[in-house]
């Protein structure tokens, strides 16, 4: 930077001019902290570059996982491996029924949290937060082991895989809607009632709507948590096979490129979402 | 008298005066019971009766068969068995989830105070570009780390030329793979906590001990730091739980020898071996609990959820 600049900072710091070591330390603080930053960006940005990379690939062997050659064929073709599409389906409608009933019974249990007064409140805040501390790994053997105790081993499948979906869906829910609850003034509602709007009313034109963009979140987090349970699903799910499943199943014999196809699609949708929510916000927020 | 307490149709009367702060206002009732009722029930039902059934599976009789039953013997020695058998995996997996979690700690700090003090205007597009990453499918990520840590790839013969690995040195199939794969994995659960609390700090605090001629770097050792605790401890604890109990990672990117507990719970599982399976769960689970316990005693937070 020029001498200038660097002058007025130091009048403005007066009385003391920071010495030559300060001044560097400072510099060395504000570029590389970002460079360094934008490096740790890239190594969680770089695995996503590879799958959209590898979506276009065109593998000499089957067991190659290397960028052998370009084609459109895995976008035209999404369906060819196998089960794909299938499991792709399962995991679909496993993730929006589970985040269907996780975000309902979370909304509900967090308006309860955060609106009103009941004995053991310190019980249910460990219930809920418990699961979210514990390995998956225990959580879905846990789950398989009531499962095969209480004579459920031969139906291992769709449903035992949505009930433990919603299981852990529920924790991140009601934290995601507690928060935006918790920053919500109640004597909104409160004045709501003032002016002779009942509970009903009261909650679906003014609760609700403030609550809302939570509620949506947590709706979205619980979708993708569904979506990509691998450990959870695999010991629970019997002969049923969901996307990630697929994935596991394919990484063992040779993983076909349409995978990456998914994820790249996957990711797009979200980016879309993404900003479409920024926009909605940004409108929001002109008017 | 209550604000809404007087109005029809508004049964659950508030009991708290409107000069009491806002975050008080919570009512009595019926209603709270209510609304906690069926996602509480499924908890209950399916997050703690699992973990009890969890505990006693694991003191079954191992004699038994998925077909023929189980009987409940308080046989303790499944214990003993799991952890003689396979203690090299438990210390493995917690061992590896440390080294990752130190990763995530050295690689997430930098990251989440450069989104928090530098990025300016661009500080939303890189909050969703920690984000972004989620959306791709946990295992095609994973499998794409088979991809640039494969041996014909650019960083083995980048590493190669400098001679960091030997001529027929590789990363895949190596524990440097699976730590690797785990710290990109959990890596957002430490920034964005991380973030959380350093965005919170007020500035002004910073610019104050530099007024008190501190250097930059104590500055950020006496304030910033210190401030940014309760982030540090949650992410460290969002990065090792998971991890520690995490398997997809040592199977796709290691090899035999770098096989974690949850490979082995897993494969007991699926080979029908509940008994066993199940203490290895509970020792896994009574494992970091103390470890968290331990850590947090010393960290010294209480601001935790």
């Amino acid at each position: 930077m020029s001498a200038v600049t660097s002058r007025t900072a130091a009048a403005r710091r007066a009385p003391a001019r920071p010495g030559p070591a300060a001044r560097v330390g400072r510099w060395l603080a504000d570029h590389l902290l970002l460079g360094l930053g934008l490096l740790v960006l890239l190594y969680m940005c770089v695995p996503v570059f590879v799958v959209v990379l590898m979506s276009f690939n065109d593998p000499a062997s089957r067991n190659s996982y290397s960028f052998d050659g370009f084609t459109l064929a895995n976008w035209t073709d999404i369906c060819g491996p196998y089960q794909l599409c299938d499991s792709l389906v399962t995991s679909l409608q496993i993730g929006l029924l589970a985040t269907l009933v996780a975000t309902l019974l979370g909304t509900l249990m967090a308006f309860a949290m955060v609106r009103h007064r009941f004995r053991g409140r310190g019980t249910a805040n460990v219930v809920i937060f418990l699961p979210m501390a514990t390995p998956e790994v225990v959580m879905g053997s846990s789950l398989l082991a009531l499962f095969v105790n209480a004579g459920f081993s031969g139906v291992l499948g769709f449903w035992t895989i949505f009930v433990a979906h919603v299981m852990f869906c529920l924790s991140f829910v009601v934290v995601t809607v507690k928060a935006r609850l918790t920053g919500l003034d109640p004597r909104l509602e409160q004045a709501a009632m003032d002016l002779y709007a009942n509970e009903w009313q009261t909650f679906w034109r003014v609760s609700f709507p403030l609550v809302f963009p939570g509620i949506l979140g947590a709706a979205l987090l619980s979708f993708s948590l569904s979506f990509d349970d691998f450990i959870i699903t695999n010991l629970n799910a019997g002969q049923t096979v969901t996307f990630p499943m697929f994935v596991w199943g394919a990484a063992q014999r040779g993983i076909p490129p349409q995978i990456n196809v998914i994820g790249t699609i996957m990711f797009l949708l979200a980016l879309l979402a993404v900003g479409f929510g920024e926009l909605a916000s940004r409108r929001r927020q002109g008017r | 008298m209550s604000a809404a307490g007087h109005l029809p149709g508004s049964e659950p009367a508030t009991d708290v005066p409107a000069a009491v702060p806002a975050a008080q206002g919570r009512r009595r009732g019926l209603a709270g019971y209510l609304l906690l009722l069926p996602g509480g029930a499924w908890l209950a039902l399916f997050f703690v009766v699992p973990t009890l059934t969890l505990v006693a599976t694991s003191l079954y009789d191992p004699a038994g068969s998925l077909q023929l039953g189980y009987q409940m013997t308080w046989h303790w020695q499944n214990y003993l068995e799991s952890i003689s058998d396979y203690s090299p995996q438990l210390v493995r997996s917690l061992l590896y989830a440390l080294s990752a979690t130190v990763a995530c700690m050295l690689l997430g700090y930098p990251l989440a105070y450069a989104i928090a003090f530098k990025a300016g205007r661009f500080k939303n597009l890189m909050l969703v570009a920690v984000i972004a990453p989620f959306f791709t499918s946990f295992l095609v990520r994973t499998l794409s780390w088979q991809y640039i840590l494969g041996d014909n790839e650019a960083v083995v013969s980048v590493l190669r030329t400098l001679h960091v690995l030997g001529p027929d040195g590789h990363l895949l199939a190596t524990p440097f793979a699976v730590v690797t794969g785990i710290t990109y994995n959990f890596l957002p659960f430490m920034v964005l906590p991380l973030y959380a609390s350093l965005e919170k700090i007020d500035g002004r605090l910073v610019e104050a001990a530099a007024d008190l001629y501190s250097s930059p770097f104590t500055a950020f050792r006496t304030v910033t730091l210190p401030l940014s605790m309760p982030g540090l401890v949650a992410g460290t604890l969002l990065t090792f739980i998971p991890a520690a109990g995490d398997y997809i990672n040592a199977e796709l990117l290691g090899n035999p020898t770098t096989r974690m507990v949850g490979n082995e719970i897993q494969d007991l599982f699926a080979a029908g071996d509940y008994p066993t399976a199940s203490s290895l769960s509970v020792t896994l689970m009574a494992a970091i609990v103390v470890l968290v316990f331990v850590y947090v005693r010393r960290a010294g937070t209480e601001e935790l959820v």
